[in-house]
């Protein structure tokens, strides 16, 4: 039935957003004229019920096999007018697409131009709809496990969400416990909600859940296959204790030679851990592990007589001959929520970061404050009996966020509210504190934000308009050099302590995932959603999700809100259980094909091999693809040289008539 | 008379990157000149470099393939075939007398609208000063 081409032309008013600037009766009218067209239409909006109706009508009863719908990009609705075709029975891949919104009507002004240039790309649309061929998506199975990078709030949130439906997370967290960012922080602003006690029982209840396989000290190494069967393989790091055995009960540590000598990166360095250790108390799971960089006896092969951890654990749990371990699996769908890095306010050295030891990060304050950080809660700087208690405290805010000079043109969007609750926080905790902060602009747009901003500087927390130019000493105190533009008045504010509100970066490691899953990044260096709007936990890689600060700054409920989303989103592909895959791949004319294998060569999915096949009774090789490997980009199309292998829907016949159409049509 | 000259301009643009900034673009109503017209694919190393020498013979007066950065493509190399194949082609058609600016590369990436803009806006003025393309034109087409 579907020998000779008859074409149905839709072309979309879109409202007045392209029917302002082009003539779509005009176009209609030269639509109709060209070659194999039999019905034209044009309708306010195509993409409405009673403009799919249109369509499904025309096929029906006027006997279309081809349709072409002049509207907006096919990135936008491709997929909708795909399912009308198949709503009655005509193959979705008949359909092509004539841009006449992003790339026509919205870019141009004159009416004439733009009208022009919308018949081109229709006449080129129906060049190329005319030798459409029909494509079968193939349905595949998919695997009902769901892996998640990164163990902080989002992916602790996400597996939570996938296991309570019942299906199976892998869950791995590159350090040696869940709990990530957050779980350094002491309290969550606006509520003041202590952060320990509200993440704490979400990563108990990971580490029991009995769908939940936790490898925490892992990292993903490799990741293979297409949505709903992706080959996934961790790399188990050695802890050097056997996990079965700990008990957790940290003798070992306080036997360790290096004791209190080594910077616990969970304390921002400014507390000190031994070599094998718990990153914090309440670490999940709650097992030690030997740093291989620090611990004596695997650097130098000596610890004394013997380790001194090891002969302490009555466990027997300490074994310096354990070994990485590789762990392989299969899942459907993966989330990524590797979260973010601060912003390393040395990149700043006119904050004097790196230079003076009472100039220090939001994080690092945040875990002075903390009850179960290295001073126990108390602000001191300094150690042991030199240490003081500071008065006069200054904060900056912005600093590595909406500053071009580092790169970062973005706002870290949590920096203004943690400034405010560490500026409470620091009142409370010093009577008779002096605490200002400067800032450019005070951004409290979320819920009960703008109450706890209110309630800081009531409580006599002054907001000093200027972003400081410098910070040096002068006696025992630092000098805040700014200016407070709202009063126009230059200020040299001595302070006993400045604290950075530094602002949220992309991991440093950002690169490796990108390497292993092909994600993209936008300008700001986070990974990149699948459309900022509709679509923004989704990445251009199917199967595959992002939830957290990964995807960029946002605080605790936004994160929680994202990788509920992700989660969601995984599971709609989980419990339906079947997922189609691309139809748009390469095929092989076996007849032509000389077997040169530069095709081979240039699949970057390892999709095509060379097979023996009789061609008249000789035996010669041949290309063929891997339906089930091939993603359908076509670089073998342009590598071939004789045309043989092809990519459907991109074959050259269907592309040469296409520019044929736009070079003739002038 | 070249001062009214349009140029007609054949743009391949990958699917994944360019073509999601120039719909950008649109979205963000930026406006540029109307000269270019785009052909879909899925990756700039879909596009065969005869389609350019193609649209060259078929009328146009200029060629823009566009791509995702080196290092970002959807297709993890894509864009490096594309890159070699369109070095080596742009050294050939200066070698057979055609004007460098009628054949131009780009690399735009989703979130780039603005620069696609621009790059229109330099491909367009290319290829008016290289003026109307006659050397390769058939005058009939043959399929």
């Amino acid at each position: 039935m579907n020998n000779k081409p008859k074409i149905g032309v839709y072309v979309c008013h879109c409202g007045i957003n392209i029917a302002k600037t082009v003539d779509v009766d005009a176009v209609s009218e030269f639509a109709s004229r060209l070659p194999n067209v039999k019905v034209v239409r044009n309708y306010a909006y195509m993409c409405s019920d009673p403009g799919q109706l249109l369509i499904r009508d025309d096929i029906d009863k006027e006997g279309l096999n081809r349709v072409v719908v002049a509207s907006c990009s096919p990135r936008m609705h491709e997929n909708t007018f795909r399912k009308t075709l198949a709503a009655v029975g005509l193959n979705p891949y008949y359909l092509e697409m004539a841009n006449i919104r992003e790339q026509c009507s919205w870019v141009h002004e004159d009416r004439d131009e733009a009208t022009a240039k919308a018949k081109k790309l229709i006449y080129a649309a129906v060049a190329k709809a005319r030798l459409l061929e029909p494509l079968y998506e193939k349905e595949v199975d998919v695997e009902p496990a769901s892996l998640i990078i990164g163990a902080g709030i989002a992916g602790i949130q996400a597996a939570l969400d996938i296991a309570n439906a019942g299906f199976k997370v892998y869950l791995v967290e590159k350090t040696p416990s869940v709990g990530g960012r957050m779980s350094q922080l002491d309290k969550t602003f606006p509520t003041l909600d202590c952060s320990a006690c509200i993440l704490t029982p979400k990563m108990v209840d990971v580490a029991n859940h009995p769908k939940i396989e936790l490898l925490a000290y892992s990292q993903v190494e490799e990741i293979a296959g297409y949505v709903g069967n992706f080959d996934v393989k961790v790399r188990k790091k050695a802890r050097f204790v056997d996990v079965h055995k700990c008990t957790g009960c940290g003798i070992c540590a306080q036997e360790c030679r290096l004791t209190g000598r080594i910077p616990s990166e969970f304390d921002m360095g400014m507390g000190k851990r031994a070599a094998i250790y718990l990153p914090f108390p309440q670490a999940v799971p709650a097992k030690y592990t030997v740093d291989p960089e620090r611990c004596l006896f695997l650097t130098r092969g000596k610890c004394g007589k013997s380790p001194k951890c090891a002969d302490a654990c009555s466990a027997g749990a300490i074994n310096f001959e354990q070994q990485d371990e590789i762990v392989e699996f299969k899942v459907g769908t993966v989330i990524v929520a590797t979260g973010f890095d601060p912003f390393d306010p040395a990149r700043k050295p006119e904050y004097g970061y790196s230079d003076y030891a009472n100039v220090i990060t939001g994080l690092e304050l945040e875990r002075l404050v903390s009850a179960s950080g290295p001073t126990g809660g108390a602000v001191l700087l300094g150690e042991g009996e030199n240490a003081v208690v500071p008065k006069d405290i200054a904060f900056i805010k912005c600093v590595g966020s909406r500053d071009k000079s580092v790169g970062n043109e973005y706002c870290s969007r949590v920096c203004c509210m943690y400034t405010a609750k560490l500026a409470h926080l620091v009142q409370e905790k010093v009577p008779g504190a002096n605490v200002r902060i400067y800032y450019m602009d005070v951004r409290a747009f979320g819920k009960g934000f703008e109450e706890f901003y209110d309630r800081v500087r009531r409580e006599g927390i002054r907001y000093i308009r200027g972003n400081p130019s410098e910070i040096f000493k002068r006696g025992d105190k630092l000098v805040v050099k700014v200016e407070d533009t709202l009063n126009a008045a230059p200020l040299e504010d001595e302070v006993d302590m400045v604290v950075l509100a530094v602002g949220l970066e992309p991991r440093k490691d950002a690169r490796e995932i990108i390497d292993i899953l092909r994600l993209s990044q936008s300008t700001d260096r986070f990974y990149l959603e699948a459309h900022p709007k509709l679509a923004p936990v989704d990445t251009a890689t199917d199967g595959v999700f992002l939830a957290g600060c990964a995807q960029g700054p946002k605080d605790i409920p936004d994160t929680v809100a994202q990788a509920k989303g992700a989660a969601s989103s995984a599971l709609v592909l989980l419990s339906s259980g079947k997922v189609k895959i691309q139809a748009q791949i390469s095929f092989v004319n076996e007849n032509t094909c000389r077997g040169c294998a530069y095709c081979v060569e240039i699949c970057p999915y390892g999709a095509i091999e060379l097979v023996a096949v009789s061609r008249m009774g000789n035996p010669v090789q041949v290309a063929r693809v891997n339906e089930a490997l091939c993603k359908g980009c076509g670089a073998c199309a342009a590598a071939c040289f004789s045309g043989s292998i092809q990519q459907k829907s991109f074959m050259d016949r269907q592309i040469l008539p296409q520019i044929a159409a736009l070079g003739v049509m002038r | 008379m070249s001062a009214q000259f349009e140029p007609n301009i054949v743009a391949f643009l990958c699917n994944w990157c360019s073509y999601a900034g120039a719909d950008l673009a649109g979205t963000s109503r930026t406006h540029y000149p109307p000269n270019l017209n785009v052909i879909r694919v899925m990756c700039s190393g879909r596009v065969n470099p005869l389609f350019v020498v193609n649209a060259l013979q078929q009328g146009a007066d200029g060629v823009l393939v566009s791509g995702c950065h080196p290092g970002d493509c959807h297709y993890m190399e894509g864009n490096f075939h594309a890159r070699r194949r369109f070095t080596l082609l742009r050294e050939l058609i200066e070698y057979v007398g055609v004007e460098p600016g009628r054949f131009n590369m780009s690399w735009v990436s989703a979130s780039e609208g603005a620069k696609w803009k621009d790059v229109v806006g330099e491909v367009v003025v290319k290829a008016k000063e290289a003026g109307p393309f006659k050397q390769f034109r058939r005058d009939k087409i043959n399929w």
